[in-house]
Protein backbone atom coordinates (compact mmCIF):
# COMPACT_ATOMS: atom_id res chain seq x y z
CA UNK A 1 0.00 0.00 0.00
CA UNK A 2 0.73 3.70 -0.78
CA UNK A 3 0.35 6.85 1.02
CA UNK A 4 1.31 8.18 4.30
CA UNK A 5 0.33 10.04 6.95
CA UNK A 6 0.07 13.86 4.93
CA UNK A 7 -2.63 12.68 3.10
CA UNK A 8 -5.15 15.28 2.74
CA UNK A 9 -8.37 15.67 3.43
CA UNK A 10 -10.61 13.34 1.97
CA UNK A 11 -13.10 16.41 0.73
CA UNK A 12 -11.95 18.06 -1.99
CA UNK A 13 -13.00 21.61 -2.27
CA UNK A 14 -15.84 22.82 -4.47
CA UNK A 15 -15.51 26.59 -4.47
CA UNK A 16 -18.53 27.26 -6.77
CA UNK A 17 -21.20 25.11 -6.68
CA UNK A 18 -24.71 25.36 -8.32
CA UNK A 19 -26.68 23.89 -5.14
CA UNK A 20 -26.65 24.29 -1.73
CA UNK A 21 -27.24 22.17 1.84
CA UNK A 22 -31.04 21.85 1.97
CA UNK A 23 -31.60 22.68 -1.67
CA UNK A 24 -34.51 20.84 -2.87
CA UNK A 25 -33.34 19.11 -6.31
CA UNK A 26 -35.04 16.79 -9.31
CA UNK A 27 -32.33 14.05 -10.83
CA UNK A 28 -33.10 14.69 -14.41
CA UNK A 29 -34.72 11.97 -16.29
CA UNK A 30 -32.48 11.44 -19.06
CA UNK A 31 -31.15 7.77 -20.58
CA UNK A 32 -27.61 8.83 -22.55
CA UNK A 33 -25.69 6.00 -23.77
CA UNK A 34 -22.59 5.06 -21.88
CA UNK A 35 -21.27 5.06 -18.11
CA UNK A 36 -23.59 6.79 -16.23
CA UNK A 37 -23.23 6.95 -12.14
CA UNK A 38 -26.97 8.18 -11.92
CA UNK A 39 -28.50 4.98 -10.61
CA UNK A 40 -31.62 4.18 -13.49
CA UNK A 41 -34.14 4.24 -10.35
CA UNK A 42 -33.52 7.46 -9.18
CA UNK A 43 -34.09 9.48 -12.19
CA UNK A 44 -36.78 11.59 -12.02
CA UNK A 45 -37.12 11.52 -8.34
CA UNK A 46 -37.04 14.82 -6.16
CA UNK A 47 -34.50 15.07 -3.06
CA UNK A 48 -32.52 17.29 -0.95
CA UNK A 49 -29.06 18.21 -1.17
CA UNK A 50 -27.18 16.50 2.24
CA UNK A 51 -24.08 17.61 1.56
CA UNK A 52 -21.18 18.73 -0.87
CA UNK A 53 -18.95 16.02 -0.97
CA UNK A 54 -16.27 18.42 -3.32
CA UNK A 55 -15.33 18.58 -7.25
CA UNK A 56 -13.74 14.71 -8.61
CA UNK A 57 -12.92 14.16 -12.25
CA UNK A 58 -15.92 13.46 -14.15
CA UNK A 59 -16.57 9.48 -14.06
CA UNK A 60 -18.76 9.79 -17.56
CA UNK A 61 -15.46 11.09 -18.71
CA UNK A 62 -12.77 9.02 -17.47
CA UNK A 63 -14.52 5.90 -18.24
CA UNK A 64 -13.23 6.47 -22.22
CA UNK A 65 -10.38 6.80 -21.10
CA UNK A 66 -10.48 10.96 -20.46
CA UNK A 67 -8.62 12.99 -18.13
CA UNK A 68 -12.50 13.73 -16.34
CA UNK A 69 -11.70 17.68 -16.79
CA UNK A 70 -13.67 19.90 -16.02
CA UNK A 71 -13.93 18.30 -12.19
CA UNK A 72 -18.23 18.19 -11.33
CA UNK A 73 -19.29 19.00 -8.05
CA UNK A 74 -20.62 15.89 -6.41
CA UNK A 75 -23.33 16.22 -4.27
CA UNK A 76 -25.15 13.27 -1.35
CA UNK A 77 -29.02 13.77 -2.18
CA UNK A 78 -31.35 12.43 0.39
CA UNK A 79 -34.65 11.28 -0.26
CA UNK A 80 -37.64 9.78 1.11
CA UNK A 81 -38.40 6.36 0.01
CA UNK A 82 -41.76 6.90 -0.33
CA UNK A 83 -40.45 9.66 -2.91
CA UNK A 84 -38.86 6.88 -4.40
CA UNK A 85 -40.41 3.35 -4.80
CA UNK A 86 -44.52 3.30 -5.42
CA UNK A 87 -46.03 1.07 -2.51
CA UNK A 88 -42.78 1.02 -0.69
CA UNK A 89 -43.77 -1.13 2.51
CA UNK A 90 -41.34 0.70 5.57
CA UNK A 91 -42.60 3.88 7.24
CA UNK A 92 -42.54 7.32 6.01
CA UNK A 93 -39.82 8.53 7.49
CA UNK A 94 -37.45 5.89 6.21
CA UNK A 95 -34.83 7.66 3.44
CA UNK A 96 -32.33 6.90 1.03
CA UNK A 97 -28.95 8.68 -0.18
CA UNK A 98 -26.62 9.01 -3.02
CA UNK A 99 -24.26 10.74 -4.78
CA UNK A 100 -25.43 12.91 -8.02
CA UNK A 101 -23.35 14.72 -10.27
CA UNK A 102 -24.14 18.70 -10.19
CA UNK A 103 -25.26 18.33 -13.77
CA UNK A 104 -27.34 15.40 -13.41
CA UNK A 105 -29.51 18.21 -10.82
CA UNK A 106 -32.05 20.47 -11.51
CA UNK A 107 -33.60 22.78 -9.06
CA UNK A 108 -36.82 21.42 -8.20
CA UNK A 109 -40.28 23.04 -9.54
CA UNK A 110 -37.84 23.92 -12.50
CA UNK A 111 -37.23 20.56 -14.27
CA UNK A 112 -35.43 20.83 -17.87
CA UNK B 1 -42.62 7.17 -13.93
CA UNK B 2 -42.35 5.61 -10.66
CA UNK B 3 -39.67 3.15 -9.23
CA UNK B 4 -39.96 -0.32 -9.37
CA UNK B 5 -37.60 -3.11 -7.62
CA UNK B 6 -36.23 -4.23 -10.81
CA UNK B 7 -36.44 -1.34 -13.43
CA UNK B 8 -32.85 0.36 -12.41
CA UNK B 9 -30.90 -2.44 -14.52
CA UNK B 10 -32.89 -1.32 -17.56
CA UNK B 11 -31.13 -0.55 -21.36
CA UNK B 12 -28.38 -2.85 -20.21
CA UNK B 13 -26.44 -0.11 -18.27
CA UNK B 14 -25.01 -2.40 -16.34
CA UNK B 15 -22.66 -3.93 -19.09
CA UNK B 16 -22.04 -0.17 -19.90
CA UNK B 17 -21.32 0.11 -15.91
CA UNK B 18 -19.04 -2.05 -16.59
CA UNK B 19 -16.85 -1.80 -19.49
CA UNK B 20 -13.74 0.37 -18.06
CA UNK B 21 -10.83 0.21 -16.12
CA UNK B 22 -11.86 1.45 -12.66
CA UNK B 23 -10.34 -0.63 -10.09
CA UNK B 24 -13.32 -0.16 -7.82
CA UNK B 25 -16.13 -0.58 -10.27
CA UNK B 26 -14.86 -3.96 -11.96
CA UNK B 27 -17.68 -6.38 -12.61
CA UNK B 28 -18.72 -8.95 -10.05
CA UNK B 29 -19.40 -12.68 -10.48
CA UNK B 30 -23.34 -13.40 -9.77
CA UNK B 31 -23.48 -16.82 -7.79
CA UNK B 32 -27.16 -16.22 -6.68
CA UNK B 33 -29.20 -16.15 -9.67
CA UNK B 34 -29.67 -16.18 -13.41
CA UNK B 35 -27.41 -17.34 -15.83
CA UNK B 36 -23.47 -16.13 -15.92
CA UNK B 37 -22.83 -12.50 -17.78
CA UNK B 38 -20.65 -12.22 -20.19
CA UNK B 39 -17.60 -11.34 -18.42
CA UNK B 40 -18.25 -13.89 -16.14
CA UNK B 41 -18.09 -16.56 -18.91
CA UNK B 42 -15.51 -15.26 -20.74
CA UNK B 43 -13.44 -14.79 -17.35
CA UNK B 44 -13.70 -18.65 -16.77
CA UNK B 45 -13.26 -19.81 -20.05
CA UNK B 46 -9.81 -18.01 -20.30
CA UNK B 47 -9.04 -19.31 -17.31
CA UNK B 48 -9.74 -22.68 -18.72
CA UNK B 49 -8.02 -22.26 -21.73
CA UNK B 50 -4.91 -20.72 -19.66
CA UNK B 51 -4.79 -24.18 -17.72
CA UNK B 52 -5.55 -26.36 -20.60
CA UNK B 53 -2.01 -24.86 -22.34
CA UNK B 54 0.03 -25.48 -19.05
CA UNK B 55 0.34 -21.22 -18.54
CA UNK B 56 -1.60 -21.06 -15.05
CA UNK B 57 -2.82 -23.58 -12.75
CA UNK B 58 -6.22 -23.48 -10.71
CA UNK B 59 -3.72 -23.61 -7.60
CA UNK B 60 -2.03 -20.62 -8.50
CA UNK B 61 -5.35 -18.25 -9.47
CA UNK B 62 -6.89 -20.00 -5.81
CA UNK B 63 -3.77 -18.37 -4.39
CA UNK B 64 -3.93 -15.06 -5.97
CA UNK B 65 -7.55 -14.54 -4.61
CA UNK B 66 -6.30 -15.09 -0.58
CA UNK B 67 -3.37 -13.31 -1.33
CA UNK B 68 -5.89 -10.69 -2.19
CA UNK B 69 -7.37 -10.71 1.09
CA UNK B 70 -4.05 -10.62 2.69
CA UNK B 71 -3.60 -7.10 0.88
CA UNK B 72 -6.69 -5.86 2.01
CA UNK B 73 -7.10 -6.69 6.20
CA UNK B 74 -10.02 -5.37 8.29
CA UNK B 75 -9.00 -2.61 9.86
CA UNK B 76 -12.84 -1.62 10.51
CA UNK B 77 -13.35 -2.44 13.84
CA UNK B 78 -10.53 -1.63 15.17
CA UNK B 79 -11.24 2.01 13.74
CA UNK B 80 -14.75 2.00 14.91
CA UNK B 81 -13.77 0.59 18.55
CA UNK B 82 -11.38 4.13 18.75
CA UNK B 83 -14.36 6.23 17.70
CA UNK B 84 -16.37 4.81 21.25
CA UNK B 85 -13.83 5.31 23.52
CA UNK B 86 -12.56 8.43 21.97
CA UNK B 87 -15.05 11.09 21.24
CA UNK B 88 -12.88 13.62 19.53
CA UNK B 89 -11.62 10.65 17.37
CA UNK B 90 -15.09 9.86 16.58
CA UNK B 91 -15.59 13.51 15.74
CA UNK B 92 -12.73 13.65 13.12
CA UNK B 93 -13.86 10.45 11.37
CA UNK B 94 -17.78 11.83 11.09
CA UNK B 95 -15.81 14.90 9.69
CA UNK B 96 -13.45 13.34 7.52
CA UNK B 97 -13.10 9.48 7.79
CA UNK B 98 -10.09 8.77 5.38
CA UNK B 99 -7.92 11.42 7.73
CA UNK B 100 -9.41 9.73 10.74
CA UNK B 101 -8.73 6.43 9.08
CA UNK B 102 -4.62 7.35 8.41
CA UNK B 103 -4.39 8.43 11.94
CA UNK B 104 -4.68 4.91 12.80
CA UNK B 105 -2.66 3.49 9.71
CA UNK B 106 -5.38 2.78 8.01
CA UNK B 107 -4.54 3.94 4.46
CA UNK B 108 -7.61 4.33 2.10
CA UNK B 109 -5.44 5.49 -0.75
CA UNK B 110 -8.09 7.48 -2.92
CA UNK B 111 -10.69 6.00 -1.68
CA UNK B 112 -13.03 8.90 0.34
CA UNK B 113 -14.90 7.50 3.17
CA UNK B 114 -18.01 8.93 4.81
CA UNK B 115 -18.64 7.57 8.20
CA UNK B 116 -22.47 7.58 9.05
CA UNK B 117 -23.15 7.35 12.78
CA UNK B 118 -26.30 4.71 13.98
CA UNK B 119 -28.37 6.41 16.95
CA UNK B 120 -31.40 5.26 18.64
CA UNK B 121 -33.47 7.46 15.64
CA UNK B 122 -31.71 6.54 12.84
CA UNK B 123 -29.93 3.09 11.63
CA UNK B 124 -27.12 3.06 8.41
CA UNK B 125 -27.53 0.67 5.91
CA UNK B 126 -24.77 0.45 2.47
CA UNK B 127 -24.82 -0.74 -0.61
CA UNK B 128 -23.64 -0.37 -4.15
CA UNK B 129 -25.96 -0.97 -6.66
CA UNK B 130 -24.54 -0.33 -9.83
CA UNK B 131 -21.93 -2.49 -8.88
CA UNK B 132 -19.95 -3.27 -5.71
CA UNK B 133 -18.10 -0.35 -4.40
CA UNK B 134 -16.76 -1.36 -0.83
CA UNK B 135 -13.93 0.16 1.25
CA UNK B 136 -11.97 -2.25 1.00
CA UNK B 137 -8.60 -0.78 2.21
CA UNK B 138 -10.76 -0.68 5.45
CA UNK B 139 -12.59 -3.60 5.63
CA UNK B 140 -11.18 -6.31 3.30
CA UNK B 141 -13.09 -8.07 0.33
CA UNK B 142 -16.57 -7.47 0.04
CA UNK B 143 -18.56 -10.66 0.68
CA UNK B 144 -20.20 -12.53 -1.45
CA UNK B 145 -23.63 -11.56 -0.33
CA UNK B 146 -22.67 -7.93 -0.71
CA UNK B 147 -21.97 -8.39 -3.89
CA UNK B 148 -25.52 -10.62 -5.29
CA UNK B 149 -27.78 -8.81 -7.75
CA UNK B 150 -30.43 -10.21 -4.66
CA UNK B 151 -28.89 -7.77 -1.61
CA UNK B 152 -28.15 -5.10 -4.62
CA UNK B 153 -31.20 -4.90 -5.68
CA UNK B 154 -33.81 -5.62 -3.04
CA UNK B 155 -31.96 -3.45 -0.06
CA UNK B 156 -32.13 0.03 -1.59
CA UNK B 157 -36.68 -0.48 -1.73
CA UNK B 158 -37.24 -3.18 1.09
CA UNK B 159 -34.42 -2.44 3.27
CA UNK B 160 -36.58 -3.78 6.38
CA UNK B 161 -36.77 -7.10 4.75
CA UNK B 162 -33.37 -7.48 3.76
CA UNK B 163 -32.54 -6.39 7.75
CA UNK B 164 -34.53 -8.88 9.08
CA UNK B 165 -32.94 -11.70 7.03
CA UNK B 166 -30.13 -10.70 8.51
CA UNK B 167 -31.91 -10.75 12.08
CA UNK B 168 -31.68 -6.99 12.56
CA UNK B 169 -35.27 -6.23 13.60
CA UNK B 170 -35.96 -2.28 13.85
CA UNK B 171 -38.66 -0.49 15.01
CA UNK B 172 -40.86 1.95 12.82
CA UNK B 173 -39.46 4.77 14.42
CA UNK B 174 -36.24 4.24 13.57
CA UNK B 175 -35.71 5.60 9.92
CA UNK B 176 -33.98 3.22 8.26
CA UNK B 177 -31.19 5.34 5.93
CA UNK B 178 -29.67 3.47 3.05
CA UNK B 179 -26.67 4.67 1.31
CA UNK B 180 -26.11 3.40 -2.23
CA UNK B 181 -22.55 4.20 -3.04
CA UNK B 182 -22.88 4.82 -6.34
CA UNK B 183 -20.12 6.98 -7.62
CA UNK B 184 -16.59 8.07 -5.58
CA UNK B 185 -17.65 8.07 -1.97
CA UNK B 186 -17.26 4.90 0.10
CA UNK B 187 -18.91 4.34 3.35
CA UNK B 188 -18.83 3.31 6.97
CA UNK B 189 -21.12 2.91 9.67
CA UNK B 190 -20.35 3.40 13.34
CA UNK B 191 -22.56 1.31 15.06
CA UNK B 192 -24.15 2.08 18.70
CA UNK B 193 -22.06 0.71 21.40
CA UNK B 194 -24.39 -1.56 23.16
CA UNK B 195 -24.63 -1.21 27.10
CA UNK B 196 -23.05 -3.54 29.23
CA UNK B 197 -19.59 -3.06 27.32
CA UNK B 198 -18.82 0.32 29.91
CA UNK B 199 -14.87 -0.02 30.46
CA UNK B 200 -13.51 -2.35 27.64
CA UNK B 201 -10.31 -2.44 26.12
CA UNK B 202 -10.58 -1.17 22.67
CA UNK B 203 -9.19 -4.39 21.32
CA UNK B 204 -12.45 -5.96 23.43
CA UNK B 205 -14.61 -3.44 21.52
CA UNK B 206 -13.27 -4.78 18.47
CA UNK B 207 -14.10 -7.82 18.90
CA UNK B 208 -17.82 -7.45 18.41
CA UNK B 209 -17.25 -5.26 15.51
CA UNK B 210 -17.89 -7.20 13.05
CA UNK B 211 -17.92 -6.92 9.08
CA UNK B 212 -21.27 -6.81 8.89
CA UNK B 213 -21.77 -4.24 11.49
CA UNK B 214 -20.42 -1.80 9.59
CA UNK B 215 -21.86 -2.53 6.42
CA UNK B 216 -25.11 -1.88 8.53
CA UNK B 217 -26.81 -5.51 7.92
CA UNK B 218 -26.37 -6.22 11.85
CA UNK B 219 -25.42 -4.48 15.05
CA UNK B 220 -23.23 -5.10 17.85
CA UNK B 221 -24.19 -7.68 20.50
CA UNK B 222 -22.44 -9.22 23.38
CA UNK B 223 -21.02 -12.38 23.15
CA UNK B 224 -24.00 -14.62 24.76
Amino acid sequence: MSGSASLKSTYTPAPEHRFKVGDKVVVKTAHPPGHRRTPQYIRGKQGVIERICGAYPNPEELAYGFDGKPERVLYRVRFFQTHVWTGYAGPANDIIEMEIYEHWLDPAGAQS
Amino acid sequence: MSGTPHDHYASGHDDQAHDHDHDDHKPVNEHDDGPPGEYEIMSRAMQELLEQKGIITAEQVTKRMEQFDEEFPYHGGQVVARAWVDPAFKQRLLADGRAACAEMGAMLEAERLIAVENTPQVHNVIVCTLCSCYPRALLGMPPTWYKSRNYRSRVVFEPRSVLREFGTVLPDNVTVRVHDSNADMRYLVVPMRPAGTEGWSEEKLAGILSRDTLVGVTVPRLPA
